[in-house]
């Protein structure tokens, strides 16, 4: 990386870090307060759909998307334009299942882990468990009933990161909801 | 990149947790569970600000006395972390600064006047903390506290500890 980086990226680069490090005191506090990981993973799945339900107004604000057709097109949404937007990386989408209604988004890079290393007695810990419940949190306000979880994790020895993303069913508009 | 509306998102829903789990089982919260909130988002806050300041002040030369580590804060440190500079530094010259934001980061969202002002100061406590973190690393025990009275605009106190 060059000595001479510019105003903007180290600003940018210095939110991604602010982030990073309070998401990392959180999971620290929430290992502090739980008796053991399922709990922990189980707060962050909670919180991250709380955040979930509200940063889809704001991301669909930023994006001006559309309606996706399909579940294929949300998946490229999801991969290329939301997670770009926040998390500056772009997943891959691939592992799409038979009938089209599970996806795998494959991370090179996390930025939630940098600087993380687990201890040996958190091997259950889902640390970025609070991207699946931002992923349910988001897609449940834009009518989808989605499972997401984690199948690989860089923090636990894989070489990737992996989240399985599965379609379970179309939530019926009970209210108008979107696009008025 | 990353987006700041990302951080407000996850410390908005940090602050309510923190206070939901503190209720949790009582009708009411008294001034003890608040303390408790305030302390637990602040000791977060504190371990942010230690972080971020080493992060920051990686390649600078050492600074020169107290005051030149507190406009650093208030120039290059709060615009990293709260996007803007600080508006105003006053100092006795004896160990307290007060340090005025006029539309400081996390208030904004919630109101301009004085809506939901008895709510702020659950949303301070973690940048008090961010503050106090990164003053402690750089060698300065402080007590850093906030006041608001007209929202956005936000005065944190710093109280540096002579040993």
């Amino acid at each position: 990386m060059s000595r001479q980086s510019n105003r903007t990226t180290d600003s940018k680069k210095m939110n991604s870090e602010l982030f990073t490090l309070t998401y990392g005191a959180l999971v620290t506090q929430l290992c502090k307060d739980y008796e053991n990981d399922e709990e922990v993973n189980k707060q962050l799945d909670k919180m991250g759909y709380n955040i979930g339900v509200r940063l889809i107004e704001d991301f669909l604000a930023r994006s001006s998307i559309g309606r996706c057709q399909d579940f294929r097109e949300t998946a490229d949404v999801i991969a290329k334009v939301a997670f770009k937007m926040y998390l500056g990386i772009t997943p891959s989408v691939t592992n799409w299942s038979p009938a089209g209604d599970e996806f795998s988004l494959i991370l090179e890079s996390n930025p939630l882990v940098d600087f993380v290393e687990l201890p040996d007695n958190h091997s259950t810990l889902i640390y970025s468990n609070l991207l699946c419940g931002v992923l349910r949190g988001a897609l449940e306000m834009v009518q989808m009933a989605v499972d997401v979880k984690f199948v690989q994790d860089t923090l636990r020895g894989d070489n990737v990161t992996e989240i399985r993303m599965k379609f379970i069913k179309r939530i019926e508009e009970n209210v108008p909801a979107g696009d008025e | 990149m990353a987006d700041e509306a990302l951080f407000e998102f996850l410390h908005m829903e940090i602050v309510s947790h923190i206070y939901k789990e503190q209720q949790s089982g009582k009708a009411e919260m008294d001034n003890k569970d608040r303390a408790v909130c305030v302390s637990v988002l602040e000791g977060m806050g504190f371990r942010v600000g230690q972080g971020l300041i080493e992060r920051l002040t990686r390649d600078s030369p050492s600074f020169k006395d107290e005051l030149d580590i507190m406009k650093f804060i208030c120039k290059d440190f709060w615009t990293k972390v709260f996007r803007r500079q600080v508006d105003n530094l006053r100092t006795n010259h004896q160990g307290t600064y007060v340090l005025q934001d006029n539309k400081f980061a996390m208030l904004t969202q919630l109101s301009s006047g004085k809506q939901y002002l008895d709510q702020a100061p659950k949303y301070l406590a973690f940048s008090c903390g961010v503050v106090r973190g990164a003053l402690s690393n750089l060698g300065m025990e402080s007590v850093v506290t906030a006041e608001v009275s007209v929202m956005p605009s936000c005065k944190f106190q710093v109280v540096i500890q002579k040993l």
